[in-house]
C-alpha cells in the first residue's frame, strides 16, 4: 500500500482526467449523479455529510425547541403547533389549552440526543472534515477506498431516512432516552414509543454503525498508508491526528454498540432475555423472561458511549488547534504534547465508562477503578486546555469567525471539562447523576463546544469547500449570538442541577423541591430560542455564501503552511494538478526566521532543524 | 396570530440582518484597507474582555442569588449523615474549578486582547517549553490526586453495605447505640408508583418472585414465607430520626431510580436484581419546616394551597430519577421523618387494623378475630385459596413462644378458617371432625400468644422488647403449651 503515492507520482495523471476543471470529471465522475449524488470524491461527501448533518441539526434543535417551550411555558397554550403536530398536542377539555404529550415530550427528548450526537455531531463533524482534510493535508488523491467512503455516506443517509420515517409511526418514534435503555427499550408493553418506533431506531443505529466503520476503517488506512512523500507522523496537522485517533476509537467502539443493538433485537423480536430478568409489566408476567441483566446493556453501551463522546469532540479539538494556529501566526504550543494528550484521551476514553453507571446498581467496588481513571483523563485534557491558551501568547491574532470560534471553543471546553471534574467523583455524582448539572455539563463540553469546533472548521475551510468566503459580519453576530445565548442556556441549568432537579422531566409541577424554578427555565427556553434563531443566519449565510459570497482571489487565504492550500481553488478529482507536492518540515511553521509562515513544501535550510522534530 | 406575527418578524429580522452583512462585506472590498483587520481586531479582542468580565461577575452573582437553592448552601443542607461528606467535596471540588475556571478565563480573553493581531507584525515562534509544561501537568495532577481520594474515601464509606455475616440485622427499630442494627423498607418502582414495603414487627422483610404478582399481590410476596405474614405496604415512608435505614431497591418492570433529594440518597430500581443504599437521616420533617421558616423563599404561600406557606408543607419527597416512560415525573411519594415514639406509633396503627380481636366481656376464653385491613386480609386469604403446600411447615415450625407470639396472626387466621370450615359443613362430617380437631389444637395456642403479649403486656412496639423478655423468661412456659400443631393442609385447601 505505501507504494501507491509513488506510482501516482511517477504516473500522476494514469487514474485521473489531466486537465480537472470544474465542469468536466474524471472516469468516475461523468455524469451529474456521478458527481454530486453517488461521488466518490472525498470533497463532495464531506459537503454531502456537512449538508446533512446542518440539516439534521436544525430538526434536531427544532425539536429542543419545542420541548423547551413545553418546559418554560408549561401553561400556555400550544395549540398552535397542532397543524405539525396533531394529536400529540393534547387539548385539556376543561381549560381548552394545548399541551405536548408527556410521551411525544420524551421522544422529542430521544430523538434530540440520538440525532445530535450521532447524525450531527459523528456524521456531520468528524465525517465532514475527516473526509475533506484527511486527503488534503496528508496529501493523497482521495481515500484509501472512495467507493467505500461513499457507502459510508448512504449509509449515513440511510439511517437519517429510518429515523425520520420513525417520526411518522403512529405510536410515535422511540420515548426511551437516547440511551435506550432496557427494559424500557426492550418491551414494546412497557411504552408507546419502544413498539415499531425502537425497531425503526435500533435499524437507522445499525445502519449508522456501519457508516462510521466504513468510514472509520478508510480514515485510518489513508493516514496511515497514503501520506505523501516526506510527510512523517510528527509532521502531520494535529487536525489529522485527532481524526486518526477518532476514527480507532470509533472503530474499535461502534461495533459493541451493533452487538448491544442485535442483542437488543432478539429480546425484542426472539424473545430472547439477555437484558430482561422478572420482569411483570402492563399486567403480565414475563415468565420466560428471567436471567439477563438491564445492567449489561449498559456496560455495552456505554463503552461506545464514552469513547463516542471523544469522537466528537477529539475533531473538534483538532480542529481548533489548527484554527487557533493559523490565525495566531504562531506554532501551536507543545505539538508533541497536544499528540501525546490526544493518544492518552483516546486510550483512557476505554477506561472510564462505567462512570455514567455509578449509580445503576454496578458493584460500588469497581467505581474505584473508574472514578481514578476518570479524574486521570482530567489531566490530558488540562494540558491540551493550556496550551491552547499558551498557542495565543505571544501571537499576532487576526480575529475573524473562525478564530472568534475556536477561541468559544476554549472557553466551552473549559467550563464544561471542569464541571466533568465533579460528576467523575461517584461521591458527588451520588446527588448529581441524572441533573440538570449533568445536562449543562454534557451539552457545554461535548455539545457546544463540539459545535464551536465544527464552526470554527466550516469558517476556516469554506473557501476550501466552495471556493467562497462565508459573510464575516453575519459570522461574528453569529459567534457572539451563541456564545452568550450557549451559556445564557446551559450556565443557569448549573443551579437547576445543584438544587437537585432531575433530568427528563415533563413537568416539575409534581414536586414541591422541583417546582420553585418556573422563571428560570423560562429564561433558559427564551435563551434557546434566540440561540436557534443565530444558528438559523449560520444557515443562511452558508447556502448565500455558497452562491453569491466573496470570491477567494489567492490560494493560500489564511497563510497557512499546510498542503491542503496548495491544491487550486476549485481542484477536481485528485485534487492537485500533477505531482502531489512533497512535504519537508512539520506544519508550525510560523513566525520563524522572522517570515511571518513557511509552507510545509518549503525545504529545511542547510542546519536547520524540523520544529515537530 | 402571533405565532404568524413572531414569524413575520423573525423573516423581516433575518433579511436585514443578512443585508447588513452584505453590505458591510462589499464596503469592505471598496475600501481595500488593509488597516481593517486592525480594527477588526481591536474590536472584537475588547468585545471578548466585556465579555469575560461581564460573565465572570455574572457568575459570581448568579451564584449568590442561587445560593438558597445549592448544594450544600441556605436551604438546601444533607439531611442524612452521610449527605453533608457529599456536600463538602462538592463545595471543595467547586472552590478548585472556580480558581481555575476564572484564571483560565482571564488569560484566554486577556491574551486575546494583548496579542490581537496588528500589520506587519510577526508571531513568537514559540513552540514549546518543556518546564512550563511540566508545571501544568503535574498542578492538575496533584489537585486530582487530593480529588481523588477524598472522593474515594467518601464514596467506599457511603456504599459500604451491611454485611450480614458479620453481624448487622435488621429490627424495627434499632437499639440506642447499637450500629449494627438498622431498619430495612423496600422501594419497588413500577410505571409509575413506588410500592413502599415494610417488614412488620419481625423486622424481616419477606421473599417475594414476579411470578407470585396479581391484583391482590402487587409485589409478589410468596406466602410460604413466614416473614411476608406481617409485612405491609404503607401509602409513604416513614422514618425515626437519627436509625440508621437500608432500602432494598428493585422493580417489577424497567429502570427507575430511588432518589430522595435532601437526602442525598440515589440508586437505580433494576428488575431481578435488588439494590441497596443506607442512610441515616438527621433532621425530621418538622425541624426542617422550623429551618425553612427563616428563609425567605419559603415564606411564600405554596403554589396548590393559597392558605398555607411553603415552609408549613414542606416534605422530603421520593422521586424517581431514571426514564421509565411517560410518567415518569410524578412518580412522587411523601417521606416522613419523625421521631422514634411517632414512627411507633404510626407502626403500630398501621398492623393495628389488620386484625381485630373481639374479646367477650362475659368469658375470658371465647376470643374471636376478624381482619379488617384489606391488605392483610386479602394476602391471608389469597394464601389459603391458592391452597400453598408450604403451609404445613410453617405452623410446624412454631415450637416456642416467642415464635408462637410472632406468628400470632397466622393462628389466628387458621382458627379463622376452621371455624368457617365448621359451620358451614354437616355435623359429624369428615370435614367437620377434622375442623374440630384443628380448633381444638388451635385455641389453646392463641389463648397462650395472647396471654403472653396482649393481655399481660401493652401491645406495641415501643413495649416489644419489653415483651420479648418476658416471654424469654418465660421460656418454661413453652413445656406446658402445646407446641406442634399440625393442620391437614388438604383440609385447609378446600
Amino acid at each position: 500500500m505505501a507504494d501507491i503515492n509513488v506510482l501516482e507520482k511517477e504516473v500522476p495523471q494514469t487514474n485521473y482526467d489531466g486537465h480537472h476543471d470544474d465542469h468536466h470529471g474524471d472516469k468516475f465522475q461523468s455524469s451529474f449523479i456521478d458527481r454530486y449524488i453517488f461521488s466518490q470524491d472525498h470533497k463532495t461527501i464531506a459537503k454531502q455529510f456537512l449538508i446533512t448533518g446542518m440539516i439534521w441539526a436544525i430538526i434536531g434543535s427544532a425539536m429542543s425547541i419545542i420541548f423547551r417551550l413545553q418546559l418554560g411555558f408549561p401553561d400556555s397554550d400550544m395549540s398552535w403547533l397542532q397543524p405539525l403536530l396533531g394529536g400529540w398536542i393534547q387539548i385539556n377539555p376543561t381549560t381548552g389549552l394545548g399541551s405536548i404529550d408527556p410521551q411525544f415530550y420524551y421522544a422529542l427528548v430521544t430523538m434530540h440526543g440520538t440525532i445530535l450526537v450521532f447524525f450531527v455531531l459523528t456524521a456531520g463533524l468528524s465525517g465532514t472534515f475527516s473526509n475533506l482534510l484527511i486527503p488534503l493535508q496528508c496529501g493523497a488523491r482521495d481515500m484509501a477506498s472512495p467507493m467505500l467512503n461513499m457507502l459510508s455516506y448512504w449509509f449515513f443517509f440511510l439511517a437519517g431516512a429510518v429515523l425520520f420515517i420513525s417520526l411518522f409511526l403512529n405510536t410515535g418514534p422511540f420515548s426511551g432516552g437516547w440511551t435506550g435503555y432496557p427494559p424500557l427499550s426492550g418491551l414494546p408493553q412497557a411504552s408507546d414509543g419502544s413498539k415499531a418506533g425502537a425497531t425503526l431506531w435500533i435499524l437507522s443505529l445499525v445502519f449508522f454503525v456501519v457508516s462510521v466503520l466504513l468510514g472509520g476503517i478508510n480514515y485510518i488506512t489513508t493516514v496511515i498508508n497514503m501520506r505523501t512523500k516526506g510527510m512523517h507522523m510528527f509532521r502531520l496537522p494535529l487536525t489529522i491526528w485527532a481524526f486518526l485517533v477518532t476514527a480507532i476509537l470509533a472503530l474499535l467502539s461502534f461495533p459493541v454498540l451493533a452487538s448491544g443493538f442485535f442483542m437488543l433485537t432478539f429480546d425484542r423480536v426472539l424473545g430472547t432475555s439477555f437484558f430482561l430478568n422478572e420482569i411483570f409489566v402492563a399486567g403480565e408476567v414475563l415468565t420466560t423472561r428471567v436471567g439477563g441483566s438491564a445492567i449489561l446493556f449498559q456496560h455495552l453501551f456505554w463503552f461506545l458511549g464514552h469513547p463516542e463522546v471523544y469522537i466528537i469532540i477529539l475533531p473538534a479539538m483538532g480542529l481548533v488547534s489548527e484554527v487557533l494556529s493559523i490565525h495566531c501566526r504562531k506554532p501551536v504550543f507543545g505539538y508533541k504534547a497536544m499528540v501525546f494528550s490526544i493518544l492518552a484521551i483516546g486510550v483512557l476514553s476505554f477506561l472510564v465508562w462505567a462512570h455514567h453507571m455509578y449509580m445503576t446498581g454496578m458493584n460500588p467496588f469497581i467505581a474505584n477503578i473508574f472514578i481514578l481513571f476518570t479524574l486521570i483523563i482530567a489531566v490530558p485534557s488540562a494540558v491540551k486546555v493550556f496550551n491552547w491558551i499558551a498557542t495565543i501568547w505571544g501571537g499576532n491574532l487576526r480575529i475573524n469567525s473562525a478564530s472568534l470560534f475556536a477561541i468559544g471553543f476554549v472557553s466551552m471546553f473549559i467550563s464544561g471539562g471542569l464541571t466533568g471534574i465533579f460528576l467523575g467523583n461517584a461521591a458527588i455524582d451520588i446527588q448529581q447523576h441524572d441533573t440538570y448539572f449533568v445536562v449543562a455539563h454534557f451539552h457545554i463540553v461535548m455539545g457546544v463546544a463540539a459545535f464551536f469546533g465544527m464552526f470554527a472548521g466550516i469558517y476556516h475551510w469554506f473557501p476550501r469547500m466552495y471556493g467562497r468566503f462565508m459573510n464575516e459580519t453575519l459570522g461574528k453576530i453569529h459567534f457572539w449570538g451563541s456564545m452568550i445565548g450557549a451559556y445564557a442556556i446551559f450556565g443557569p441549568m448549573h443551579y437547576l442541577g445543584m438544587a437537585g432537579v432531575p433530568r427528563r422531566y415533563y413537568s416539575f409541577e409534581n414536586f414541591d423541591a422541583f417546582a420553585g424554578f418556573a422563571s428560570m427555565n423560562q429564561f433558559i427556553t427564551i435563551a434557546a430560542i434566540a440561540t436557534f434563531f443565530c444558528q438559523i443566519l449560520f444557515v443562511i449565510n452558508f447556502f448565500y455564501s455558497i452562491y453569491k459570497g466573496k470570491k477567494q482571489t489567492e490560494m493560500n487565504p489564511w497563510g497557512a503552511t499546510s498542503i491542503e492550500w496548495t491544491a487550486p481553488v476549485n481542484c477536481g478529482h485528485g485534487n492537485w494538478e500533477g505531482d502531489i507536492p512533497e512535504v519537508h518540515r512539520w506544519p508550525y511553521d510560523f513566525g520563524r526566521h522572522g517570515r511571518d509562515f513557511i509552507p510545509q513544501t518549503e525545504p529545511l535550510a542547510d542546519g536547520e532543524i524540523d520544529g515537530g522534530h | 396570530m402571533g405565532f404568524t406575527i413572531g414569524a413575520l418578524c423573525t423573516i423581516l429580522l433575518s433579511v436585514f440582518i443578512v443585508q447588513i452583512g452584505k453590505a458591510r462585506e462589499l464596503a469592505s472590498i471598496v475600501r481595500n484597507d488593509p488597516a481593517e483587520q486592525d480594527e477588526i481586531n481591536k474590536f472584537q479582542a475588547g468585545l471578548g474582555m466585556i465579555f469575560m468580565v461581564v460573565f465572570l461577575v455574572a457568575c459570581v452573582w448568579s451564584f449568590y442569588h442561587y445560593i438558597p437553592t445549592s448544594l450544600g448552601w441556605g436551604s438546601n443542607i444533607a439531611a442524612s449523615v452521610h449527605g453533608p461528606e457529599i456536600d463538602y467535596l462538592f463545595n471543595l471540588t467547586l472552590f478548585f474549578c472556580f480558581i481555575v475556571f476564572v484564571l483560565t478565563h482571564i488569560a484566554l480573553f486577556w491574551f486575546v486582547w494583548k496579542f490581537r493581531g496588528k500589520q506587519g507584525k510577526v508571531g513568537l515562534y514559540w513552540a514549546h517549553n518543556e518546564m512550563l509544561e511540566m508545571v501544568w501537568m503535574i498542578i492538575p495532577s496533584v489537585v486530582m490526586t487530593f480529588l481523588v481520594i477524598g472522593g474515594l474515601q467518601a464514596w467506599n464509606n457511603i456504599m459500604l453495605d451491611f454485611p450480614e455475616d458479620e453481624g448487622y440485622y435488621s429490627v424495627v427499630l434499632p437499639d440506642e447505640g447499637n450500629e449494627k442494627q438498622y431498619i430495612e423498607i423496600e422501594a419497588t418502582g413500577s410505571q409509575f408508583e413506588w410500592y413502599i414495603r415494610y417488614s412488620g414487627r419481625d423486622g424481616k422483610i419477606g421473599t417475594k418472585y414476579f411470578t407470585q404478582i396479581n391484583d391482590k399481590n402487587q409485589l409478589g410476596q410468596t406466602w410460604s414465607d413466614e416473614k411476608n405474614m406481617d409485612d405491609f405496604i404503607a401509602s409513604e415512608i416513614v422514618l425515626p430520626v437519627n436509625k440508621q435505614v437500608r432500602v432494598r431497591i428493585t422493580s417489577r418492570d424497567v429502570l427507575h431510580n430511588f432518589y430522595i433529594r435532601e437526602m442525598r440518597v440515589k440508586m437505580d430500581a433494576v428488575p431481578g436484581m435488588p439494590t441497596y443504599f443506607h442512610f441515616t437521616p438527621t433532621v425530621t420533617t418538622d425541624s426542617m419546616r422550623r429551618r425553612l421558616k427563616n428563609v425567605p423563599e419559603w415564606q411564600v404561600p405554596h403554589r396548590n394551597d393559597n392558605t398555607k406557606q411553603r415552609w408549613e408543607v414542606f416534605q422530603y419527597e421520593l422521586a424517581c430519577a431514571e426514564l421509565c416512560g411517560k410518567g415518569h415525573y410524578g412518580m412522587r411519594k411523601i417521606v416522613k421523618i419523625v421521631s422514634e415514639e411517632e414512627y411507633l406509633e404510626w407502626l403500630d396503627k398501621q398492623e393495628g387494623g389488620s386484625l381485630v380481636e373481639n374479646v367477650d366481656s362475659t368469658n375470658a376464653n371465647s376470643v374471636s378475630y376478624s381482619f379488617e385491613k384489606g391488605s392483610v386480609k386479602s394476602k391471608y386469604f389469597s394464601y389459603f385459596k391458592d391452597g400453598e403446600k408450604e403451609f404445613n411447615p410453617v405452623v410446624d415450625k412454631i415450637d416456642n413462644i416467642e415464635h408462637l407470639v410472632e406468628n400470632k396472626l397466622l393462628v389466628a387466621m387458621c382458627v379463622d378458617q376452621m371455624s368457617t370450615l365448621r359451620s358451614s359443613s354437616e355435623e359429624g362430617s369428615d370435614e367437620f371432625n377434622t375442623a374440630e380437631n384443628a380448633l381444638a389444637e388451635l385455641k389453646p395456642l392463641l389463648k397462650a400468644a395472647r396471654l403472653y403479649t396482649v393481655d399481660q403486656v401493652h401491645d406495641s412496639y415501643d413495649n416489644l422488647n419489653k415483651a420479648r423478655g418476658i416471654v424469654k423468661a418465660a421460656v418454661v412456659e413453652k413445656n406446658t403449651v402445646d407446641p406442634v400443631t399440625t393442620v391437614p393442609v388438604d383440609t385447609i385447601a378446600q
